[in-house]
């Protein structure tokens, strides 16, 4: 890899420039927002990045959490496939019984209930196989690091684009809100690894990143709720998306997405590389 | 044998008698509780009709700030004199340390509200026009919420620099969900237009407290015991 | 009558430690200490500081996790499976300065499932105190609260002792009645670590000496020669 990097790091360039000549250029002029509504293709793909990360982020601090024990590691590792076969299960019997079918929420397939878990449980053993347990730490930092920054372009990025558009800098909708407090959990997780002495930073982190997971979600569903007894504006746009404009959105993803892998590559490398000279010190014989 | 439930009732027996026998600590609190309460006062005064829609949302964040100050302080104790390593040492299950503490902090936190509130009636004039019973399980859930997770928080900082920042910086985003569900509740009950209902929120707020008990629970061996 | 420098008839190891390793950022306390030691013997840690005597002993007393090396106590690997066999202390009391010495030792009681106040009695008196003493343990004087402390460590009749610094700032007197303490302990089966900077106060009652410098442990003497050299 750190052969591989310059030429890469060459690639990506390339590639996000060639993005962004797509999101400035290529893509269709939005009928009611207009030329404003282009900054979407750095806006959505950020976010998309800050999640992934955030995601791995999570992964990595409950392996850290349970690999130093051999027997919770056990547990965790069935408890993950588990997860994956009962999703499987559900999206069968879900999308083949017609009741449960019209049960389900408007916009949800159910298969995207049984991929969601395959991919979860997929990602958790990637993690496992490729990291030992201080490596899962390393991985821990760097990807709330790096997902902080994402993270910051999709808070900032987001009202840039409502001002002009919706009149309004912020709003307090699920979205917002739930990256909001997203944000304020890992900028308090980046806080906590540098206040706390070198010892006990990886159990402390990788807990607040256990309660963080729990927490998120209850946000979005709690502000969902309240959004439902006070209607507000809506912003951010749902419903169907031109193809055309899906096809940039997601070159823009791609060219996001391996930006990001460089970024965190580095970084990961610099933590490593950090802890194997702390250790070599540490050891010098006087 | 040492039963757990056992060792949770005698370290709470001794948090309160030490407590008691220091009551600088206590006595400090109150009026910082009661400084709260009258600065909220100067800063948002509304009459009759609107104080009873933020009233729910001072209150809140009132108990907030006082509870960050007493979570800080009951942990304080174990730092003198090293005596959690003394504990750490012991057979005694973590756990039932964690159960104690927050147990302490609970009952010391509910004297702060229980303080706070009449005041927050006089100062704003309040008066509850939904069913008042229901503001008991919102309170206590609130409560819990508050104090369960600040008493993980407030062990986690410990070990940190800056000990005394570090646990709002924890708790606040945590608490959120708990926070907008209080503030609602308390609203929607103070309000008591009938067409609303607290019910929901309620249900809310005893999920994240069962949640977070439990991951509190689950992690704070690692927690007590990471050096 | 009992040399105590002559070896325990039954000395076979109650605690081995293998290569261990404790690195704190970039400041390694441990670098690689390798020892065993039989049990029913008194030993005192010495060295300068920062030489790792600390660090070594909370180790044993499962405080401090291993970098890298593992600690063998009584046949576990893992010194929290078996703290009811040890008993530790370290300079700062380990108590409640609000509560009397009879409060807290009833307390601490409890964390082991000792519901029994004969035995916090007894034990205080053992020390030298008087358990009836209302006063706070705050009030005490460091002397007192050293010996209340050595009690609470003692509650549970274990069959190891780990002292961090137990004389410092100690009057003489007190040190010495301590000292001699230990060494009865020890003639009854007890094994005993102490980490001091006051080496004199063990000469004629330590079985042994454990020498350490930069994280390592340098030497193992049976008497106090060493320090002449050193």
């Amino acid at each position: 890899m750190r052969k591989a990097f310059p030429i890469l790091g060459v690639l990506t360039a390339i590639f996000l420039s060639y993005a962004l000549y797509l999101a400035l250029v290529v893509a269709p002029r939005e009928q009611t927002m207009g030329d404003v509504q282009r900054i979407f293709y750095y806006h959505v793909p950020s976010a998309w990045t800050a999640f992934l990360l955030f995601f791995i982020n999570f992964l990595a601090s409950v392996q850290y959490l349970v690999r130093r024990n051999p027997s919770t590691d056990k547990v965790a590792n069935w408890i993950l496939i588990t997860v994956a076969v009962v999703t499987c299960i559900a999206s069968v019997v879900i999308a083949l019984v017609p009741s449960l079918k019209e049960a389900m929420p408007k916009d949800v397939e159910p298969s995207a209930i049984g991929t969601t878990g395959v991919i979860i449980a997929a990602a958790y053993f990637v993690i496992r196989k490729f990291f030992s347990v201080e490596a899962v730490d390393a991985l821990a930092v760097t990807t709330a690091e790096v997902g902080v920054v994402f993270c910051t372009v999709v808070l900032v990025t987001g009202p840039l684009w409502a001002r002009p558009v919706w009149g309004i800098w912020w709003t307090w909708d699920v979205r917002l809100t739930s990256t909001l407090v997203l944000w304020l959990i890992y900028v308090s997780y980046l806080i906590l690894r540098r206040y706390s002495s070198s010892g006990q930073t990886p159990v402390m982190a990788a807990s607040l990143a256990v309660f963080g997971a729990l927490d998120v979600p209850l946000v979005y569903f709690s502000i969902w709720i309240f959004r439902t007894q006070h209607p507000q504006p809506v912003v951010g746009g749902g419903g169907s998306i031109d193809p055309r404009m899906l096809h940039v959105l997601l070159m823009n993803w791609l060219a996001f997405l391996c930006f990001a892998y460089l970024v965190c590559w580095s970084r990961y490398r610099l933590e490593i590389m950090k802890r194997e000279v702390e250790e070599a010190q540490a050891l010098q014989s006087l | 044998m040492s039963a757990p439930p056992g060792v949770t009732l005698e370290t709470l027996r001794k948090d309160i008698r030490l407590e008691w026998r220091s009551k600088d600590a206590i006595n400090s609190m109150l009026f910082f509780a009661l400084l709260v309460v009258v600065v909220f006062s100067f800063s948002f005064d509304p009459n009759a009709e609107e104080s009873r829609l933020i009233a729910g949302g001072l209150v809140w964040v009132a108990f907030l700030f006082a509870a960050v100050v007493a979570l800080n302080q009951t942990w304080a104790r174990e730092l003198r004199n090293q005596v959690l390593d003394a504990y750490r040492v012991s057979p005694a299950p973590a756990n039932s340390l964690f159960l104690a503490k927050a147990m302490g902090n609970f009952i010391f936190v509910s004297v702060l509200e229980a303080v706070m509130v009449p005041l927050f009636v006089v100062f704003y004039k309040l008066r509850v026009l939904g069913p008042a019973w229901q503001l008991v399980p919102v309170t206590v859930l609130g409560t819990w919420a508050i104090v369960v997770n600040g008493t993980f928080f407030a062990a986690m900082s410990l070990r940190t620099r800056s000990r005394e920042i570090m646990l709002p910086l924890l708790l606040f985003p945590i608490t959120i969900p708990a926070l907008i569900s209080t503030v609602e509740a308390t609203t929607v009950i103070l309000v008591g237009d009938p067409a609303t209902s607290a019910k929901f929120w309620i249900v809310l707020l005893a999920t994240y407290d069962v949640m977070f008990t439990i991951a509190c629970l689950a992690l704070f061996e690692t927690v007590l015991h990471a050096e | 009558m009992n040399d105590p420098q002559a070896p325990h008839p039954q000395a076979d190891a109650i605690i081995t430690v293998t290569n261990l390793v404790k690195q704190f950022g970039r400041f390694a306390a441990l670098r690689g200490v390798t020892a065993s030691f039989p049990s029913g013997r008194l030993y005192g840690i010495l060295g300068d500081n920062g030489a790792g005597k600390t660090t070594l002993l909370r180790m044993l007393a499962g405080l401090v996790t291993p970098t890298r090396g593992t600690v063998t106590i009584l046949g576990s690997i893992q010194p929290r499976k078996i703290c009811r066999e040890f008993g530790y202390m370290a300079h700062p009391s380990l108590l409640y300065d609000e509560m009397s010495g009879m409060e807290n030792l009833r307390y601490f009681a409890r964390l082991y499932g000792l519901h029994d106040d004969q035995r916090c009695v007894e034990i205080i008196s053992a020390v030298g105190l008087d358990p009836t003493l209302v006063r706070p343990v705050g009030q005490y004087s460091q002397g007192m609260r050293q010996r209340m402390s050595l009690a609470r460590a003692l509650l549970h009749d274990p069959k190891i002792l780990l002292l961090d610094e137990p004389f410092s700032n100690v009057d003489i007197r007190s040190a010495r009645e301590m000292v001699k303490l230990l060494g009865h302990m020890r003639d009854g089966g007890k094994t005993i670590f102490v980490v001091t900077h006051q080496a004199s106060l063990l000469d004629g009652t330590a079985s042994e000496f454990i020498w350490m410098d930069s994280g390592q442990i340098i030497n193992r003497t049976p008497d106090l020669k060493f320090m002449e050299t050193a």
